[in-house]
């Protein structure tokens, strides 16, 4: 389908606004994308500053709406907030656990005017599943799904694959038509935040991945027109990396739960931003107008390999906090790039992480779950580290 | 593949998807989760139309009063059968 009109020059608008409304979280998924420095987040917005937000990134052309965390179900205003949000014409997400949801909830949320529910499982089986939550959810999602389905919402299910989970894909996939989901998102594990704390114990085989991607394949054509798969490979098993976030502060807005304005979630770690808050700032201002959502605007900012690299315009240079925790310099080529000089490292990793996978020694290593807890021990570690 | 919809079909849009004008982008569009897709001005006209009421023919009648000279009926059944492909209508 043709759009109408020219997109060319017109400023970019941020057509999704991810509202990020609590860092709290009763599950401990330790792949968790929010930053382990999460402890040091305090003084959350109001429901009022939310309406504020989400009424001011409408006017700039936001359309969809992902309440997300954390875990959003534990904010109590959650209700005033859909309902508001589905007023102001914003397609309504909600990304859950599904902890903290009854069948009272999902029909108030309806009433208010939710327009989609995504739940995510940690696995196929009730074991692996509530291991790697770090609580006993698994029973409870699988009533929250149906719950989901029965009062009319589209429903996505979110899987994270890892090597944990990876060689469940069928039973997934399984679970997933039991439970009449019309989308699935087998998300593979991004190396921020939590992950990348974690990943060497996350990430996959590469054996562990060509099946994955068979059986993906297999159930796409098997379930098309019914219920839609998507399935990427992992970045760090590519040569060309992804073009992240389709371009920094081009359509997408993060908001984290103390108003921070980021230009997507794992954007928090790189240094020499400042951080615009939707507190101080408009958020018009911090979209067109402030530093941070115009440093990597464009091309002229990337040094080389990128600079002269005819595919510039394609991947953008690919991502730019993979590039700040792989290489030091976000200004760097995302090192998933087989044209950058740190390609090298990564390649090394997944062939040692590959070699290892499935020893006892290697696999003994803990997962170092996500919680408040664990968040205040590596601050501390790492503070101890600079003294 | 053979077109879905017949004169006397009433198209509805899907439930799980939902039709919107957007100011800002000056075009309607549907949203899904997670997504959006643009429409061209002809297709939003049509889009419009599958109010669950309406059957084709009268669909056409009323696109070719608004917009009198084109020949619609050809673009009017591809663009359902598109639409019907993404799930986005379906015969009441």
């Amino acid at each position: 389908m043709k759009t109408a009109g020219s997109e060319q020059n017109k400023l970019p608008q941020p057509l999704w606004l991810l509202a990020e409304l609590t860092y709290a979280c009763p599950l401990q998924c330790p792949y968790c994308s929010n930053p382990v420095e999460m402890v040091n987040v305090k003084n959350e917005l109001s429901t009022g500053d939310w309406i504020r937000v989400m009424r001011e990134a409408r006017v700039m052309g936001a359309t969809q709406l992902g309440f997300s965390g954390g875990e959003p179900l534990v904010r109590k205003d959650l209700e005033i907030l859909i309902a508001e949000a589905r007023q102001l014409g914003y397609y309504t997400n909600l990304i859950t656990s599904g902890v903290g949801m009854d069948e009272k909830r999902v029909e108030a949320f309806k009433k208010a005017g939710l327009d989609h529910i995504q739940v995510s499982f940690q696995a196929s089986s009730e074991e692996l599943n509530n291991f790697i939550a770090g609580t006993d959810a698994f029973q409870h999602k699988l009533e929250m799904a149906r719950s989901v389905k029965k009062h009319g919402y589209p429903m996505v299910l979110c899987f994270v694959l890892h090597r944990k989970n990876e060689d469940q894909i069928r039973d997934i996939l399984e679970l997933s038509i039991n439970l009449e989901a019309d989308y699935v998102e087998l998300a593979t594990t991004q190396y921020y935040g939590w992950a990348f704390h974690n990943r060497e114990q996350l990430i996959p085989t590469r054996q562990q991945l060509e099946h994955a991607e068979k059986v993906a394949k297999e159930y796409q054509d098997k379930m098309k027109g019914k219920m839609r798969i998507f399935y990427v490979i992992p970045d760090y098993f590519e040569d060309r990396p992804k073009r992240c976030m389709d371009g920094w502060g081009k359509i997408f807005l993060t908001i984290t739960p103390d108003g921070t304005a980021l230009p997507c979630h794992a954007a928090r770690q790189l240094p020499g931003l400042e951080f615009p808050n939707v507190r101080d700032r408009s958020v018009e201002w911090i979209w067109n107008d402030s530093p941070d959502f115009n440093k990597f605007r464009g091309l002229d900012w990337m040094k080389e390999p990128c600079r002269s690299c005819p595919e510039k315009e394609k991947d953008l240079g690919g991502c730019r906090c993979q590039a700040y925790m792989l290489t030091g310099d976000a200004r760097n080529a995302d090192p998933v790039c087989d044209k950058s000089p740190h390609h090298k490292e990564l390649v090394e990793l997944v062939e040692r992480v590959g070699s290892l996978a499935g020893t006892p020694e290697f696999e003994a290593k803990p997962l170092v779950f996500r919680s408040m807890k664990n968040s205040k021990k590596i601050m501390k570690e790492k503070s101890a580290a600079t003294v | 593949m053979a077109n879905p919809f017949s004169a006397e079909d009433i198209p509805v849009i899907t439930p799980t998807f939902r039709l919107q004008w957007e100011q800002a982008q000056d075009c309607y569009v549907i949203l899904y989760p997670e997504g959006m897709v643009k429409l061209s001005p002809s297709a939003g006209e049509i889009m419009k139309r599958c109010d669950g009421k309406t059957n084709i023919t009268h669909m056409i009648d009323d696109l070719n009063n608004q917009f009198p000279g084109a020949d619609l009926e050809n673009d009017v059944y591809k663009f359902l059968e598109v639409a019907h492909e993404n799930g986005w209508i379906r015969a009441k």
